[in-house]
């Protein structure tokens, strides 16, 4: 198609993208505003959008009073903690289902495969009294551990490993190398754009998980951070200065985590959607 | 063994076995405490529980607030989901467009809110649909028209979750959309042109039918989604008022974790795990018919 020049079309089309536009960044802006607003302000008709008398109040009661950094902390931990284990065990699944042939290998294929269809839900209720028989309840495993395998990752990282040269390896073979030396010195370091794109994945899913951890953490020092802003919503259900800070606190690192690997997240977009 | 396959075998343990411990024997056990009266007091000593058969089951037929949620989940569904693919193919055209002037700038704009957390997003939107002090008010009067009272009222509550769903979910899906769409060769077009197709046959008889697999694709991941629709009610109304927005899973969550009736809340997970299996089902029959163009 050549470069259109029908005029107003262009403009039809633009301002439709600006309105949704505006519509996307409301809340955050929103939430921004209201989060530095003083009771006085936030309740206030119409809606005031540059606050009058900004204030770091709503932050200094989230961390002094609510002590959100506890939570935050915890977020972390679990999502780094998932992050890094999932992409250890997901490419080594990956790397035997694709480089290698075993008996066996189609079925269990499939079967991974076969757990994609199956909702959290219903894995939830055994794995919570698993975990609190082993005593994990309210504790950083029992937040971890049943993220760590996916099948989705498995697959991802069998896709990918698919496509390196067998050469490379037989060569590291004939060399003497050992399996875990080739695994960790030529394979991973192939997978590098692959382990980044699963990792952004695992890392923004973990830390945005709630329903797990408002299972598993039911002592407030555990809470991570969706449980504590829920939590927050419920016990100060009229300051919305504080609860705004709360979800400034949850949303905007992984915004700002966006904005910083953005090509990353793309990809990922493109990997999730090719699997139809 | 082989040694070939002892080494693939020493790279699948540890993801087999927290498969096996944390999803397929889960599958099972769930399976089987469905057909257990497991409740709190079996929480304490696992021998409390008894085995009922499908008394779960056939308790759950005649739970009237079990119905309301599955009707409530059944309308979020099936207004929600015509109405992101729909809205999300629309955006994904726009952006398409040769005409669109700051793709980059639209593209993260619109993806943003897919990544949110949705618990926090949903305390955001609360507010936004405060009805004395929200912007939706404000906007809504700008345009001259009455805010309802969104959370507090049986009849809009619903509506409002679809909305924040749907918008929270609009970029991610216009994304997907976004990559069907530029897989199209351009050549259809052309040839569509020459025969003197206009914009609109060329959007219904070529771009429609060519992305039929995507189309399928985000609506049976919108649908499987939205059939677990938890935290949204869970934030906004806490499934009420009158229970208009409680949802199975939070339904399923309340049995399960307030009042520990696991049993109960296991044969509930085993009906959604039926309603999402006989979902996608239904999708795969459906691309078996998928149009193709050499």
């Amino acid at each position: 198609m050549k470069r259109a020049r029908n005029v107003p079309l262009t403009l039809v089309i633009n301002l439709l993208l600006v309105a949704g536009l505006v519509c996307m960044a409301a809340p955050f802006a929103w939430m921004l505003s209201t989060s530095f607003k003083g009771t006085k302000d936030i309740f206030r008709y119409p809606p005031q959008w540059i606050p009058s008398q900004p204030t770091l109040g709503n932050y200094t009661k989230l961390f002094r009073t609510v002590n959100i950094a506890r939570p935050f902390a915890n977020t972390v931990i679990t999502a780094v903690s998932i992050t890094s284990l999932s992409l250890l065990v997901c490419s080594m699944a990956g790397y035997a289902f694709a480089k290698f042939d075993f008996p066996g290998k189609n079925v269990l294929f499939m079967g991974v495969l076969g757990t994609l269809m199956v909702p959290g839900q219903i894995t939830m209720i055994p794995v919570f009294l698993l975990l609190k028989k082993l005593g994990l309840l309210n504790s950083y495993a029992g937040l971890v551990l049943p993220g760590i395998a996916s099948a989705f990752g498995i697959f991802f990282m069998r896709q990918f490993i698919v496509t390196l040269p067998n050469e490379l390896l037989e060569a590291a073979r004939i060399d003497g190398a050992g399996e875990f030396f080739t695994f960790n010195r030529i394979v991973l370091p192939l997978c590098k754009p692959a382990l980044a794109t699963l990792g952004i994945l695992n890392f923004t899913g973990s830390w945005n998980n709630f329903l797990w951890p408002l299972i598993i953490s039911t002592d407030e020092s555990m809470y991570t951070l969706p449980v504590a802003v829920a939590s927050l919503a419920g016990q100060y259900a009229t300051e919305y200065g504080l609860q705004m800070a709360g979800s400034v606190i949850v949303i905007m690192p992984i915004v700002l985590f966006f904005m910083l690997a953005q090509q990353w997240f793309m990809e990922g977009v493109a990997m999730t959607g090719m699997k139809g | 063994m082989q040694r070939r396959t002892r080494v693939a075998y020493m790279f699948l343990a540890p993801a087999l076995i927290l498969m096996m411990v944390f999803v397929v024997v889960p599958v099972a056990a769930s399976f089987v405490m469905s057909l257990t009266d497991f409740n709190i007091r079996a929480l304490a000593n696992w021998g409390n529980a008894k085995f009922i058969g499908l008394g779960n089951y056939v308790r759950l037929f005649g739970d009237e607030l079990f119905w309301k949620a599955l009707r409530n989940t059944l309308y979020f569904v099936g207004v929600g989901v015509p109405l992101a693919v729909t809205l999300s193919l629309a955006l994904a055209a726009l952006l398409n467009s040769p005409l669109n002037r700051a793709k980059d700038l639209f593209r993260i704009g619109y993806y943003l809110p897919s990544i949110t957390e949705t618990v926090a997003i949903a305390v955001v939107w609360r507010w936004v649909l405060n009805s004395r002090y929200g912007i939706l008010k404000q906007a809504l009067e700008m345009i001259g028209l009455q805010c309802p009272n969104w959370l507090g009222d049986p009849a809009w509550a619903m509506p409002a979750i679809i909305m924040m769903a749907v918008w929270k979910g609009l970029g991610h899906n216009a994304l997907i959309f976004l990559a069907g769409l530029q897989s199209i060769p351009s050549t259809v077009y052309e040839a569509a042109q020459i025969d003197g197709a206009d914009g609109w046959e060329q959007f219904r008889f070529i771009t429609l039918p060519l992305l039929a697999p995507t189309t399928f694709f985000v609506g049976t991941m919108t649908l499987i989604g939205y059939l677990q629709l938890f935290a949204e009610p869970y934030t906004l109304t806490d499934g009420g008022p009158l229970d208009a927005t409680l949802s199975i899973v939070l339904y399923m969550y309340r049995h399960g974790f307030k009042f520990f009736n696991l049993g109960y809340a296991s044969a509930m997970a085993y009906v959604l795990f039926g309603l999402i299996f006989a979902a996608t089902l239904l999708t795969m029959r459906r691309k078996g018919e998928e149009v193709t163009f050499g």
